[in-house]
């Protein structure tokens, strides 16, 4: 139960995630796994001709009431931006429900047709993502508490041999982010880097990979 | 301390699943060991440099959006996805390979009709991309890209054509190892793993960095496929075999917990 309420970067015995310390991390938390995962790779510069589909940006199709754009650029630790990545989102329908037998409230289809919570979008050659898609509802925690509505990014680019793991928070939910306890557990003068700004047709939300506005990126 | 007791909290949330003496429960993922994959920043290859975070990650517990994910799938693949040789009027050259394996968690467990998305170079080292201009053929044959899912034992099996080395800019004489790009969803947002398959006895895994980014050995293996003459197929196809092990389920009072030491 502690990780709810230790949410420093460190696994069981103290080590910091992405050192390169002794393989040890996991070995007090749980039993030796009997198969050791598939270690990641980069999906390279040319990420575009497997992983795109049409309808990859839609997490609701065209015309759905309530929808709107998450759009952003991804930058460099130059201030360059990034023309070959990759963002993929997920999220809870806008009643905070999962399509998906591990919600243990049930798996409840989305009252909205054509909900998928998966987007996926690359970003082109001015490094711009959109991603089309409703507000997610507010999600039960332990303990009581209440998780402000969000989305999870996964970025994957040429030069990230793992993908990057954020969220995005909603620029009109103050109480609730102010209640979140992912949010709470973040550096205060980092959390600005996970809550979306408001934009004609929805969000921006941009992405910087390292630099002064380095976004806050996750171990999961 | 292996589970989360969720509490409802909010008497307006429906009570779908199952009643449980405790409470609801969610799973609980392990975090791999910390050298099992690349460190983000890995200065042999240069890409890294201004891309790879400098802060510390956050750790993110494993709550409702974490571990549920896209079950994506019925639809997605077509007829042919899986069969790279057969997506033109013509045969692409080269070598023609059959690649199949299984999709596992790190219990063991397969992991059911998920979506696996491959792409490649054809046989000359080249992809069909705008921005691959090294001075290699296409074939008009080819695009090199494949999707299916797994079946209801976690297998899956393309048929393509052996991928050719290529050359690139990371460092004098670069060449990448043959390889083919992998992508797997599993069951949770916490399993979604890109990878790349590598061939057995490539004399170029020496200077790839890439490849030897990932610090243990016995991690960077289970890159590496295995020749698998018995699914071979006479005077048609080489085989090999490459199982791909995304993240296990710690064991919880409410599982059959016999499948953990």
């Amino acid at each position: 139960m502690t990780e709810h309420t230790d949410l420093t970067p460190t696994f069981g015995t103290g080590l910091a995630v992405g050192t390169s310390a002794s393989p040890v991390g996991t070995a007090a938390l749980a039993p030796t796994p009997s198969l050791g995962s598939t270690p990641a790779q980069t999906v390279g510069p040319y990420l575009h001709i497997g992983l795109l589909w049409p309808d990859g940006p839609e997490v609701v199709p065209e015309g759905t009431a309530g929808a709107f754009w998450i759009r952003g650029q991804v930058f460099d630790g130059a201030g360059a931006v990034v023309p070959d990545a990759l963002v993929e989102t997920w999220q809870a329908d806008p009643d905070g429900r999962f399509d998906h037998p591990d919600d243990p409230r049930g798996a409840q289809s989305p009252a909205v047709p054509g909900f998928r919570g998966f987007g996926r979008s690359a970003t082109d050659a001015d490094g711009r993502y959109e991603i089309r898609t409703l507000k997610p509802g507010a999600l039960p925690g332990a303990d009581g508490e209440t998780e402000a509505p969000h989305l999870n990014l996964s970025i994957f680019a040429r030069g990230l041999l793992h993908r990057l793991v954020t969220r995005l928070y909603f620029p009109d939910e103050e109480a609730a982010n102010a209640a979140d306890p992912v949010l709470g557990a973040i550096d205060p003068t980092r959390r600005a880097t996970l809550v979306a700004r408001p934009a004609p047709d929805g969000l921006r939300f941009d992405i910087h990979l390292q630099g002064p506005d380095e976004t806050v990126f996750f171990a999961v | 301390m292996t589970t989360e007791h969720i509490r409802s909290a909010e008497p307006d949330l429906p009570a779908g699943g199952p009643a449980r003496p405790s409470g609801l429960v969610l799973p609980r993922y392990r975090h791999d060991d910390p050298d099992t994959h690349p460190p983000m920043l890995f200065p042999d290859y240069g890409s890294t440099n201004l891309r790879a975070p400098k802060q510390p990650l956050a750790l993110l517990p494993q709550r409702l959006t974490e571990v549920t994910g896209p079950l994506l799938g019925a639809g997605r693949p077509g007829d042919l996805d899986h069969d790279l040789t057969r997506q033109h009027a013509g045969e692409p050259q080269g070598q023609r390979i059959i690649v199949h394996g299984r999709v596992l968690d790190g219990n063991g467990r397969p992991i059911p009709h998920t979506l696996v998305e491959i792409w490649q170079p054809n046989a000359a080292g080249r992809y069909r991309h705008v921005n691959d201009n090294w001075p290699a053929p296409l074939d008009p044959n080819f695009t090199g890209v494949g999707r299916t899912l797994t079946d209801a034992e976690g297998h899956y099996r393309f048929v393509t054509i052996q991928p050719g080395a290529y050359p690139w800019r990371n460092h004098p004489n670069a060449w990448r190892p043959a390889h083919i790009h992998f992508s797997l969803f599993g069951q949770a947002f916490t399993q979604r793993l890109v990878t790349q398959m590598y061939f057995p006895g490539d004399p170029l895994f020496f200077q790839d960095p890439v490849f030897n980014s990932v610090r243990d050995p016995l991690a960077r293996e289970r890159l590496i496929s295995r020749y698998d003459h018995s699914v071979t197929e006479p005077e048609w196809a080489l085989g090999f075999e490459f199982d791909l092990v995304l993240r296990g389920r710690e064991a919880t009072p409410f599982e059959d917990g016999d499948d953990d030491d």
